[in-house]
């Protein structure tokens, strides 16, 4: 805004506008817009919130990873390879989120493909259902998780009925693999359909017209054009899965993937340097995971769940 | 190179999902070794015609579709052994210029020696052996337009279909294009089917050219047939520029018409004709059957063009040699042969076309 | 023949999708309005639990929208002008800058709020405070405003009408409120939308920071999960998505109006 005032004065005493202030006005007028120093101003409320509120507080929690664990007496972030608590459940969370994102990838990719090449009757209310749980928080996804396969969820009732007993998988890596997946596929699904109105037609065109069938199109047309979306997504579903608190919060899970561990660490035992450490570990991986993502995609921005 | 076959087209006609009718069913026959240019404004329909005879849309029912003996209305384009060139290039960005090529010869299992072969060969033909090594994104339009065409030829195709191959480049560019496509097409001896919405490429490169308004095919015929005896405003107005004359009454073969008269006995009766500006030939004003005054002249390099008032509703467009100067307001003479003069119900024969042209 | 049977699996395989998506939201919804979900639904339906929720946890409700409305005017006041700033810089520097703005959103939400903690969690009035909480949704909001006003002014070519309008003498405040503003609205609508729908839903720094008299929406559903019996924690969430579900409509349909419109 303090440009603003600059120019206002300028125009105020322009009133006795001869022709040679005119010219100096406009001149000015253009060199603002080439000037960027004075432009760039608008900058500093968003900058000066985010380093009082995020850089200056994220640099103090790095530091504080470098101390002493004060358990092992190792540095926390050589603890967090070196104590085998803290490497399987580091490990673990990584393998679930793989897992989880190369699933995604596959059966929303599919089904995404599917709805952006046909064209049927309800095709409109199927993408509507399939990606409105886009913005359900971790919290409500792990409750749904439990409306499945909790005790009282669709599975118990089911088997219930044609058993005699209940099963139930909430509660386990199941219930967790489910809820990561819950969440990953409205992901996806959005992603692919809108890369694939992207596809250039003529290029499958050219194929088929070249004598390849619906399978070779496939292969050699369609995902490798399709591939920096998936992948894109795919990297965006595991960031997210890294970094899925709510869910495995609300599943109440045994299984103890990372986020729950730095929950432990901060909250049961007030171990806060540990905490810090294995934090400040996992926001670098969900970090690089979301560049390599937006590099390849240069699209959507992936909010946590 | 594989024989030439002819494609013939019966009944076809498309209407879109829409409702929309993109092409009224038509009967089209292109002989074999035959290039036929598909030409019109946009919307016209020659895409979706192209898009009928490659099996990329399937024609109504009732239409149907033959290569030489064979049916082919039931077989998608994978199926019809056809070479198509889009206008867009539609290469295969995760492949280079050589795999593009090879794309269509692995698809019929060649062995790698023929496929290597034949790559060489046409890579030739078409003048890019230096490139190919090239990812796609590293080539000018021309070249990218090369290697679709190289990609295109080298199955072998029994038909090729070009899809306004040459629209998204520049003008030097198109017409040093055009002449490549041209010889290519006439050493291949394919039959060919080629979209285009620019006139000169048309007369350039078909030997016969059908031009299309509104789902219908207006005129179909060699380039001189339809320059020199278009039937229909339409046609004289899409190729080249015509001259519409109103003409107030005729005796003896003498038509009256703004600005003085004109011999012609072959339009009795008519109440207007056509002519085209380099029809026209300008005179000594004293002497010339018409008069009129010089309106705007536009310097062309090789000739020039006048719009000369006659005292009609339009000024007459005349091309006149490009050396001779004249003023705003300037008198002139102008005469047009009786040859010259057209209308579309009142057509030559094609021997006084073919003297004319 | 071969192409339908493709079809129909292909449809077979994306409805199935759509059903494991859209069943344990349905069993939800319904379990809130059932007398007894044990039971079943022969238990006779109900809006006591409904009740029962709005009396336990409306201020949880009250305190969200309250955030969320705080929340959309200060990334407003900061993302608008920063994208405006954006625009106008030189590529290099607006994408590492847009890159720092998005590192909340990159790191998890769990990370922010420890470091948040860590160094301000000892101002004992901040920390007790709802502002403690607008602090962390700020941030992790900001970017959602700044991405689509930045890329709408981008391909409207913002630039150029500026130029246009200061070549016929209008100066930076015209051009700010009477071109710039007006012909991004659709980007600040979209971003608007977009903050108010994931400030309403967030949880991951919200349960870090919240204390027993500032309880969210997000937090208060954890609570009742943990702690009510099935019906209320579904009532609940039934009150949840009436709250969201209008917000991403909207949303859906204007960005469909925006593509259309490009």
């Amino acid at each position: 805004m303090s440009l603003t005032s600059h120019h206002e004065a300028r125009s105020l005493s322009g009133a006795a506008a001869d022709v040679t202030t005119k010219a100096a006005r406009r001149r000015s007028y253009l060199g603002t817009l080439r000037r960027q120093p004075a432009v760039l101003l608008a900058l500093v409320p968003a900058l000066t919130f985010f380093c009082a509120f995020w850089l200056l507080p994220f640099t103090r929690l790095v530091a504080m990873g470098m101390q002493p664990d004060k358990n092992s007496g190792m540095i926390a972030y050589w603890a967090v390879v070196a104590q085998p608590q803290y490497l399987y459940s580091l490990l673990w969370t990584l393998l679930v989120s793989i897992g989880v994102s190369l699933l995604a990838v596959a059966t929303a990719g599919v089904a995404g493909f599917f709805l952006a090449r046909n064209r049927f009757r309800g095709k409109a209310m199927l993408v509507a259902m399939l990606t409105f749980p886009l913005a359900f928080p971790g919290v409500v996804v792990g409750f749904l998780v439990i409306m499945l396969g909790g005790r009282q969820g669709a599975l118990a009732q089911f088997s219930m009925l044609l058993f005699g007993e209940r099963w139930m998988f909430a509660y386990s890596l199941a219930g967790l693999f489910v809820g990561y997946l819950y969440f990953s596929i409205p992901r996806v699904i959005t992603t692919v359909m809108a890369a694939c109105e992207k596809l250039d037609v003529s290029l499958e065109e050219a194929a088929r017209s070249l004598g390849a069938g619906t399978w070779r199109v496939t292969r050699d047309v369609i995902v490798p054009a399709l591939s920096p979306a998936l992948i894109s997504t795919g990297a965006i579903c595991f960031a997210t899965s890294m970094g899925a608190f709510g869910t495995a919060f609300t599943l109440g899970t045994r299984m103890s993937v990372l986020p729950l561990s730095i929950y432990s660490e901060f909250t049961n035992y007030a171990n806060f340097t540990m905490a810090a450490a294995l934090s400040v570990t996992l926001g670098v991986i969900t970090w690089i995971a979301l560049s390599f993502a937006r590099r390849l995609a240069g699209g959507s921005l992936g909010a946590s769940a | 190179m594989s024989s030439s076959i002819a494609i013939t087209l019966k009944q076809c006609g498309r209407t879109f999902a829409s409702g929309h009718t993109a092409l009224e069913p038509i009967d089209l026959r292109v002989e074999a070794g035959e290039t036929l240019v598909l030409l019109g404004p946009s919307g016209c329909g020659k895409t979706t015609t192209l898009r009928l005879i490659g099996g990329l849309e399937t024609p109504d029912p009732g239409g149907r579709v033959w290569f030489g003996e064979r049916d082919v209305t039931a077989l998608p384009i994978e199926k019809r052994d056809v070479g198509m060139v889009f206008q867009n290039y539609a290469l295969f960005p995760n492949m280079n210029v050589t795999d593009n090529i090879a794309y269509g010869l692995r698809i019929r299992r060649l062995s790698a020696g023929e496929v290597r072969r034949r790559v060489d060969e046409v890579m030739e033909m078409v003048g890019l052996h230096d490139f190919a090594r090239r990812g796609v994104d590293e080539l000018s339009g021309g070249q990218k337009q090369r290697v679709a065409l190289a990609r295109a030829i080298a199955v072998r195709p029994k038909v090729l279909l070009f899809d306004e191959p040459l629209s998204a480049l520049d003008a030097k560019l198109r017409d040093r294009l055009r002449l490549e496509i041209g010889t290519l097409l006439r050493r291949l001896g394919t039959t060919a089917v080629y979209v285009t919405h620019d006139q000169a490429e048309a007369m350039a490169l078909g030997d016969r050219v059908a031009v299309m308004e509104r789902g219908r095919i207006a005129q179909i015929g060699s380039p001189r047939e339809i320059y020199h005896q278009p039937h229909s405003a339409f046609v004289a107005d899409f190729i080249g520029s015509v001259n519409r004359i109103a003409i107030g009454g005729t005796r003896d073969g003498w038509l009256e018409v703004d600005g003085g008269r004109l011999f012609c006995p072959r339009l009795h009766g008519a109440d207007h004709a056509y002519c085209r500006p380099e029809d026209i030939e300008v005179g000594d004003p004293a002497s010339a059957p018409i008069s009129g005054r010089v309106v705007q002249s536009f310097f062309l390099g090789q000739s020039q063009r006048l719009l000369v008032d006659t005292g009609g509703d339009a000024p007459l467009q005349v091309e006149a040699p490009a050396r001779r100067q004249w003023r705003r307001g300037e008198a002139i003479g102008l005469s047009v042969a009786s040859d010259a003069l057209f209308h579309p119900h009142h057509p030559l024969t094609f021997g006084q076309a073919a003297a004319h042209g | 023949m071969k192409r339908r049977g493709l079809f129909y699996c292909q449809l077979g395989f994306t409805v199935l999708v759509c059903l494991f998506m859209i069943v344990p939201v349905v069993m939800s919804v319904l379990a809130g309005l059932t007398e007894n979900y044990f039971i079943g639904l022969s238990s006779g339906l109900t809006l006591r639990w409904v009740e029962e929720v709005w009396r336990l946890y409306s201020d949880t409700i009250r305190l969200s929208i309250q955030l969320a409305l705080a929340c959309l005017v200060l990334t407003l006041l900061l993302g608008v002008p920063a994208a405006y700033a954006l625009m106008k810089s030189s590529r290099r520097w607006a994408n590492a800058i847009e890159e720092a703005l998005l590192l909340p959103v990159a790191v998890p939400g769990l990370a922010t709020a420890l470091a948040l903690l860590l160094a301000y969690g000892h101002h004992r009035d901040f920390r007790d405070s709802w502002l403690f909480i607008l602090v962390g949704h700020v941030l992790f909001t900001l970017p959602f405003m700044v991405r689509p006003v930045l890329s709408v002014m981008r391909a409207s070519d913002m630039q150029r009408l500026e130029e246009a309008a200061a070549s016929l003498g209008a100066g930076f405040r015209q051009r700010f409120l009477g071109i710039v503003i007006p012909n991004c609205v659709s980007g600040i609508l979209a971003g608007a939308l977009m903050v108010v729908t994931l400030s309403v839903g967030e949880f991951n720094i919200t349960w870090m920071l919240h204390t027993p008299l500032n309880k969210t929406l997000p937090v208060g559903l954890a609570d009742s999960y943990a702690s009510m019996r099935l019906e209320i924690g579904s009532a609940y969430t039934l009150l949840f998505l009436l709250m969201i579900v209008p917000l991403l409509i909207t949303l859906q349909w204007l960005g469909s109006l925006v593509t259309r419109r490009h």
